[in-house]
């Protein structure tokens, strides 16, 4: 049996710093980070969540009728213990532009903003969206505005993905490849012949393939980019070490779903490998009976007892008492065994990870609509007995 | 054989996209099953290398090549249907780019090599849109393959394509590449994929399950593709439904707990009481469930594209689950 994540004591102690969730799409990881950070606010800390891409709807449940580069105020939070909320969704292009603009002069930067391959890079390259998530958290953390920011991470296919992108970003831009490729004539210089040869094939293949315009384009991105490149190596290991800190929690969202939780899996095992510390694992949208002691094959077996027994003696207005109360132990027996299914499912990831805390959260019959929604879900992941209620 | 109808006829290539936590890969196996009926041939190709379709199928890993991997049920009361096949196929953009190389300047040998130096890496950064036309631009030669002797080789393509939320840039190739490959032969090969994308021959279904984050994210993909000309939005699959216990009449009217108890205990159960008040409980919380999925169908609904529905399999998905739900998308004329 895993133990229990006390959710409580992680945000009430003042040394976690940032919580980041992670895990794969469609788990409701945006939901719980949210949630996450309203319960700390609403328990005395300065919140900002960090989101990068949420629904329309979870926006409103905020208040907000949009959500921009900007932390925002949440109004509507339980001020009695001092804490407040903060929410922000990264612009991942408008993020990349201030860098530009904060390290090259305004000649320089205008020229870089307007190069097609620089507007490619920043809106759509895959990796650019989990390194601006890390640069915007190591922004908001130096500001120390707040003493916790919750992450929420893109939404990608794997959660893998917010670790190693940022490197990949880095190192393609800090790189030599991008230079020697883009620039023949520094190619010249004594590298190696074989390298040389090998780059030339390269070089060949890439007009062959994207046509010599393209090329262009990239090589006068470089040279306007030049000054700027050695720092986002740095910068991308900077907010790693960030991660590594003491201070920071992860936590990995799933849904008791298959292929949610092998993405879990994978996640939790390369924490434990670069040494970052693993909170625990929120199982989300669980689906549970109240009445766990009457079985599926119990229940269905008195249904069907039900279908053959005709209505005795009951008024005509509950003539189809026995109907009802069959379709209900129907209904039961679906919910048992699908319950079954889920902790089945969820068991293939605690035995194979008997330590790591595991907090189970609800599934609620309706989607999140408000603060109130949020809290509900926030008390779910509260002690025991506050979580019942739902 | 097999004159019937279906709501898809002209249709070679279907792309099913949704959003994450919806059953997309599911759903496209299913669909590929359900489309593999008389002899037909289909190939169902996985765009994001999760290797999903390979565990749906409980098969080992797929390599980069095409591989039978199920047949088709067939009809065998009347014998007269003999069920088709399935191929499928796991793309990753390296190996699609690989394969590119091949086809178009015969240079698979040194392709190893690139890949060995970075290339794709490169190439993939340097033109983000790149892999995304690689891969359709796979899915669309499967499509139009043709046998000696001049028939097609697949009947139909099933792609399980990237989630709603990224589908219109995946599939609206030329524009992605045009910013930044205006002319060159990527740009030749991105019209070529256009042309057959933005045709009759392809469709894009949409599957959801009735939640209002998924219908929202639905509505929104369908609206962005029909601002796409010549696109072909195809069905809705509302997936993981929940089928009402009993009519929404006998629902409206809150269970009587004292009868459901005399009723509990003719079934031989016991302590009726407390098991009433806990299913009468459930049952209004099913109430309320439909409530839901009725008001998100009927948001699907006005988007006025086909609907199928298939129902939630509490068991979880295993290959007879996907027979069952091939046969439904069949029954419904989805294939």
């Amino acid at each position: 049996m895993n133990p229990r994540l006390d959710m409580d004591r992680i945000i009430d102690d003042r040394r976690t710093r940032i919580i980041v969730c992670c895990g794969s799409g469609g788990v409701g990881k945006t939901t719980a980070a949210a949630a996450i950070g309203l319960r700390a606010a609403e328990r005395g800390r300065q919140t900002c969540v960090l989101t990068v891409d949420p629904a329309r709807r979870l926006a409103q449940s905020m208040g907000l009728s949009s959500l921009d580069n900007t932390p925002r105020l949440i109004e509507g939070i339980d001020p009695a213990s001092g804490g407040s909320m903060h929410a922000m969704m990264l612009d991942m292009k408008r993020t990349f532009d201030e860098i530009v603009e904060a390290h090259a002069d305004p000649q320089r930067a205008a020229q870089i903003l307007a190069n097609p391959f620089y507007q490619s890079l920043s809106s759509s390259f895959a990796g650019t969206q989990e390194y601006m998530a890390m640069e915007k958290l190591g922004q908001l953390r130096r500001s120390d505005e707040w003493d916790l920011i919750v992450v929420d991470t893109p939404p990608s296919r794997s959660a893998l993905d917010f670790l190693d992108a940022p490197e990949r970003l880095g190192r393609f831009l800090d790189g030599r490849l991008i230079r020697v490729l883009t620039t023949p004539a520094r190619a010249t210089r004594p590298f190696t012949k074989v390298l040389n040869a090998g780059f030339s094939v390269m070089t060949g293949a890439l007009t062959k393939l994207l046509g010599a315009q393209v090329l262009r384009d990239a090589q006068t991105f470089v040279t306007a980019f030049d000054t700027m490149f050695g720092g986002f190596r740095e910068r991308a290991d900077a907010t790693y070490r960030l991660l590594q800190a003491p201070g920071t929690s992860f936590l990995v969202v799933a849904a008791p779903e298959p292929d949610a939780l092998r993405e879990a899996s994978y996640f939790v095992e390369r924490l434990d490998e670069e040494r970052m510390p693993l909170a625990g694992l929120i199982l989300n949208r669980v689906h549970r009976s109240p009445l766990p002691r009457l079985s599926a094959a119990r229940s269905l077996a008195a249904a069907e007892t039900l279908d053959s027994i005709p209505n005795e003696g009951v008024a005509p207005a509950g003539a189809n008492g026995h109907a009802v109360t069959a379709a209900a132990l129907r209904l039961h027996a679906e919910r048992m065994s699908l319950s079954e299914r889920e902790q089945r499912v969820a068991g293939a990831f605690t035995s194979a990870h008997p330590a790591v805390p595991v907090l189970e959260v609800p599934a609620l019959p309706v989607d999140v609509h408000d603060l109130a929604g949020l809290r509900r879900i926030g008390a779910a992941m509260g002690p025991a007995t506050e979580g019942r209620e739902l | 054989m097999t004159a019937r109808d279906t709501d898809w006829d002209g249709v070679r290539l279907h792309v099913v996209t949704g959003k994450g936590g919806t059953g997309k890969t599911t759903v496209a196996a299913a669909l590929a099953l359900a489309l593999a009926h008389t002899g037909r041939k289909v190939l169902l190709i996985e765009a994001e290398g999760r290797q999903g379709i390979a565990r749906l199928f409980d098969r080992p890993p797929l390599p980069y090549e095409e591989r039978k991997i199920a047949i088709g049920p067939g009809e065998a009361d009347d014998g007269r249907d003999p069920g088709g096949d399935v191929y499928a196929l796991a793309i990753d953009p390296e190996g699609a780019l690989l394969d590119y190389l091949q086809m178009f300047y015969n240079m698979r040998s040194a392709g190893h090599v690139l890949t060995r130096l970075g290339l794709v890496d490169f190439a993939t950064t340097i033109a983000p849109g790149l892999s995304d036309v690689l891969v359709t631009g796979k899915a669309t030669e499967a499509a139009r393959r043709r046998q000696q002797g001049g028939g097609y080789v697949y009947d139909s393509v099933v792609l399980d394509a990237p989630p709603t939320g990224r589908i219109g840039r995946f599939l609206n190739v030329t524009a992605e590449v045009s910013g930044l490959a205006k002319v060159g032969p990527i740009r030749t090969h991105a019209d070529t994929v256009a042309r057959v994308i933005k045709s009759p021959q392809t469709a894009v279904h949409f599957v959801s399950i009735l939640e209002e984050m998924p219908v929202q994210e639905t509505l929104d993909g369908i609206a962005e593709l029909r601002g796409i000309a010549g696109m072909q939005v195809g069905g809705v699959v509302i997936n993981m439904a929940r089928p009402a216990v009993l009519s929404r009449e006998e629902l409206k009217a809150p269970p009587d707990t004292e009868m459901m108890a005399s009723a509990l205990a003719a079934a031989g159960l016991r302590n009726t009481d407390a098991l009433a008040t806990a299913l009468s409980g459930e049952l209004a919380e099913h109430t309320g469930q439909l409530e839901v999925q009725d008001r998100e169908r009927t948001e699907l609904e006005a988007a006025g594209q086909p609907i199928y529905t298939l129902p939630m399999i509490a068991e979880g998905i295993d290959l007879a689950a996907l027979h069952r739900l091939a046969a439904e998308l069949r029954d419904q004329g989805a294939a």
